[in-house]
């Protein structure tokens, strides 16, 4: 697959993040590219949603938690103090493990998005709805019932949902933590549909613990192990012949 | 624009959350600035040893021991009242009461809560005292025992309701494995549950102890006002919150009069801080105990 | 082996006992509740009237209605909660999403702790020499709603903390991922998921406020005032204050009885029919959440 260097979306050089003195990511670089697929595997507590939640500044939300190194997003550093939070996160929209509507309105929960932004025409904002839920493709089982309680929808539903939300902000990156984590087999593979439609138009990075996923819906694959990158490259190459005897051992499931 | 916004809602609503702490610490400044001039008047041993409460004599004595022995007692009557009875409750709502049954004793457990003192006292002049008094032959049934049992009934819920949450935090795992020895509901409770709950159990206790000794229209109106040091549970006695409620209406202000019933109030604080304190460290231990501290 | 047998038998023996205990403590305290709410509801209602509702009391209190009573209640206790609820919910709202945990929440959260457990009657004193005197404000609505509003705070205040903090962390997560600033995430998500537990502190203040006595002995209340309040600065008849004149002072005992019984339905009804409402829309609003 051959990538040109104007195609990085999303450039992160030399990452460290601690928890208090606990290193929990160690000096990662690694590129994103555009309308492209990343996924990140490797055993609980490698690391892997702990680096993610670094690109739209979720760990801004631990106490006593620091972030070093860089993270650019068309050409501007994510984790500088002076970055613009709101800003970049309105970029980078986030799915994450268990479905979180809230507990509004199915169209309520999609409007939220432009209404924080000030959004006030009324068609404008009907038209987003519907898009939304149709790129999320929830729109047909809910189009007759927009003012229900977005909680009453069933959990493959409800993630469907909460990528329609992020959809209807119009990001250009979309993080996906764990979106299968607590749902059916057969929820799970809409939502891999759906990715796969979405990677069209979207930067995609997705965090799984479920390496089929990871093969099926990716295009590029990191491994990681105890906080550091182990092994990156295209999928189908990390999946036959990986480099590291590690990442091997992960995927033969000699541990994780 | 839009972070000078949030700075200063982050800013408006610091302030604001100090508001507590000013009030508590006015409390503080107050009692103290009140009662100073007291205190050095009549020096502190007098007042707080002396026998003899007699503020509007000429001369006025000050001597504050038989309002607070006054509080002492009746508060020790009313836990007869209130722990066996609260605990009781709790046990029984947390450990025999079914599903259903639950669900109107909880409530109606709080609603014996949200009944107002002046109910409480009314409910002890009209019920409770004419009713000692025939009981025991006395000459008023307004007196120490009446108010320690209206006070208990009062203190009921909140030993009730306190106790049954410590109930509820002990682990399933612990009865199960009580269970699974063979012992049976009584033994498990007994000899697992409760010691389990014990310092929660005491919590409630001091809390409702607390309450007890602060309450003030139920002992203004049941206690019978005598402001001599009791000699027996029969007696008609006067704690300090009914005399700080009874005279600070007559009390010129600036008066010495008026300085020791602000501390009296010192006093009274001074007590329920304590006993607040002491509730909170022992309710901390046990968090930590049970491994609920975050 | 007979010993384990008779073992066995005594220990079931004690479990009936200490089981009938249990029961019986739980009895006693359901009749005092029933006791108290029969003794004043079968004396009470032959007072209640439209007259007594809506009229002022005559010759000296022993005979006409209590009207000036409830609406000087209802002053203190609207004028109460407009004083702590503001208060009270920033402070909650602070201590639970903007307060970096440690010392100063710390501080914050023993001060709201012993602030619950002053006596109500200390709050009379503070309310006396702070606002009756110290600001001038006499004994009045207005400084008798300042010391009920301080009294209910810390209730307020714990409600309202309870409540943001059942509102899943989730949520939260969610709004700022779509860009939204802290303040739009409070505002438009915490809050409207914690309102009805809000609410439901709020409810139950309300009934605490409209109880007390002792803090608007020396605040705000007076036995006998012709007419109703015309500012908030005027001293207000109050029904539990009522209550208390009417079986301590005056000159006629048996008739002022009969309306202090009168008073007593009144503010138990009222009490107990704001904490129903309270506990049913708790009720309601846990096992919503916990669907």
């Amino acid at each position: 697959m051959p990538v040109k260097n104007n195609d990085v979306r999303i450039k992160a050089e030399n990452v460290d993040f601690y928890y208090g003195t606990h290193k929990a990511i160690k000096n990662i670089s690694i590129d994103f590219y555009n309308d492209k697929v990343t996924a990140f595997i490797g055993p609980s507590g490698c690391g892997k949603s702990t680096f993610i939640r670094l690109l739209n500044r979720m760990n801004d939300l631990i106490a006593n938690a620091k972030a070093c190194g860089s993270i650019y997003l068309d050409g501007e550093n994510i984790l500088s103090p002076k970055a613009d939070v709101v800003k970049i996160r309105r970029k980078i929209g986030m799915v994450f493990q268990k479905p979180n509507p809230f507990p509004k309105s199915i169209w309520q929960n999609i409007s939220y998005g432009l209404e924080i932004q000030g959004e006030k025409d009324k068609k404008k904002i009907e038209a987003v709805v519907e898009d939304s839920l149709r790129k999320a493709a929830l729109w047909n089982e809910v189009k007759d019932r927009l003012r229900d309680n977005a909680l009453k929808l069933s959990g493959g539903q409800q993630q469907r949902l909460c990528i329609a939300r992020c959809l209807a902000v119009d990001p250009e990156v979309i993080l996906f933590d764990e979106p299968c984590a607590s749902l059916d087999p057969i929820s799970t593979n809409k939502i891999e549909d759906l990715i796969l439609e979405l990677k069209k138009n979207y930067t995609i990075a997705i965090v799984t613990h479920n390496m089929q996923q990871a093969a099926r819906v990716s295009d590029f694959t990191a491994f990681m192990y105890l906080g550091e990158l182990i092994e990156f490259g295209v999928t189908s190459q990390i999946f036959t012949v990986p480099k590291e005897k590690k990442t091997e051992e992960y995927l033969s499931g000699k541990f994780g | 624009m839009r972070s000078y916004k949030e700075l200063a809602i982050k800013m408006l609503f610091t302030v604001l959350a100090f508001s507590s702490l000013v009030f508590l610490a006015g409390i503080v400044f107050v009692l103290f600035k009140e009662s100073i001039p007291a205190i050095s008047e009549i020096n502190l041993f007098d007042f707080l040893f002396g026998k003899y409460w007699y503020p509007t004599f000429e001369p006025a004595e000050f001597g504050v021991l038989p309002l607070i022995l006054a509080s002492l007692e009746v508060a020790v009557g009313a836990l007869f009242v209130c722990v066996p009875l609260g605990i009781g409750s709790a046990l029984y709502v947390n450990e025999l009461a079914s599903a259903s049954q639950k669900q109107i004793l909880k409530p109606l457990i709080e609603t014996l809560a949200s009944i107002p003192s002046i109910i409480y006292g009314f409910f002890g002049m009209l019920i409770v005292a004419p009713f000692i008094q025939k009981l025991f032959n006395i000459p008023t049934g307004l007196c120490a025992f009446s108010a320690s049992v209206v006070l208990g009934v009062m203190a009921i819920p909140t030993v009730a309701s306190i106790s049954e949450d410590a109930l509820s935090f002990v682990p399933n795992s612990f009865k199960e494995a009580s269970y699974s020895l063979g012992a049976n509901r009584w033994q498990t409770l007994t000899k697992v549950v409760i010691p389990a709950a014990a310092s929660g159990i005491s919590t409630s206790v001091i809390l409702g102890m607390s309450r007890i000794v602060g309450e003030t229209m139920t002992v203004l109106m049941v206690s019978g006002g005598a402001a001599v040091i009791p000699k027996s549970f029969f007696d008609p006695v006067r704690p300090m919150t009914a005399t700080i409620a009874a005279e600070m209406g007559e009390a010129a202000v600036g008066s010495a009069h008026y300085h020791c019933l602000f501390a009296i109030g010192l006093i009274l604080f001074l007590i329920t801080l304590v006993f607040n304190a002491l509730a909170e460290a022992i309710s901390r231990k046990y968090r930590i105990k049970l491994g609920l501290d975050r | 082996m007979k010993i384990r047998i008779s073992n066995k038998f005594s220990s079931a023996v004690k479990e009936k006992i200490g089981f009938t205990f249990l029961a019986l403590c739980i009895v006693i305290t359901l009749l005092f509740l029933a006791g108290i709410i029969y003794l004043i509801f079968s004396n009470g209602l032959e007072v209640i009237s439209w007259e007594f509702l809506t009229s002022v009391p005559r010759k000296g209190m022993t005979a006409g209605g209590v009207a000036p009573a409830i609406v000087g209640t209802l002053y203190l206790t609207v004028g109460a909660v407009a004083f702590a609820l503001p208060l009270g919910l920033a402070c909650a709202i602070y201590l639970n999403e903007y307060g970096p945990r440690g010392f100063i929440v710390n501080i914050i959260r023993m001060s709201i702790n012993n602030l619950a457990g002053v006596p109500s009657v200390v709050f009379g004193l503070f309310g006396l020499a702070v606002f009756v005197k110290f600001f001038g404000f006499g004994v009045s609505i207005l400084s008798g709603s300042l010391t009920l509003g301080i009294l209910i705070l810390p209730g307020i205040i714990s409600a309202s903390q309870e409540a943001l903090m059942a509102a899943p962390y989730s949520i939260r997560e969610a709004s700022l991922a779509l860009g939204a600033t802290q303040w739009q995430t409070i505002k438009k998500t915490v809050l409207p998921a914690a309102m009805p537990g809000i609410m439901t502190g709020v409810i139950l203040s309300v009934a605490r406020a409209a109880g007390e006595t002792a803090p608007i002995l020396f605040t705000a209340a007076t036995f006998y005032k012709r007419g109703y309040p015309d500012s908030i600065f005027s001293e207000v008849m109050a029904l539990p204050y009522h209550i208390y004149a009417l079986m301590t002072e005056g000159t006629k005992p048996d008739k002022q009885t009969a309306i202090a019984y009168g008073c007593a339905l009144l503010l138990l009804a009222i009490t107990l029919l704001i904490s129903a409402v309270a506990i049913y829309l708790r009720n309601k609003y846990r096992s919503l959440y916990a669907r």
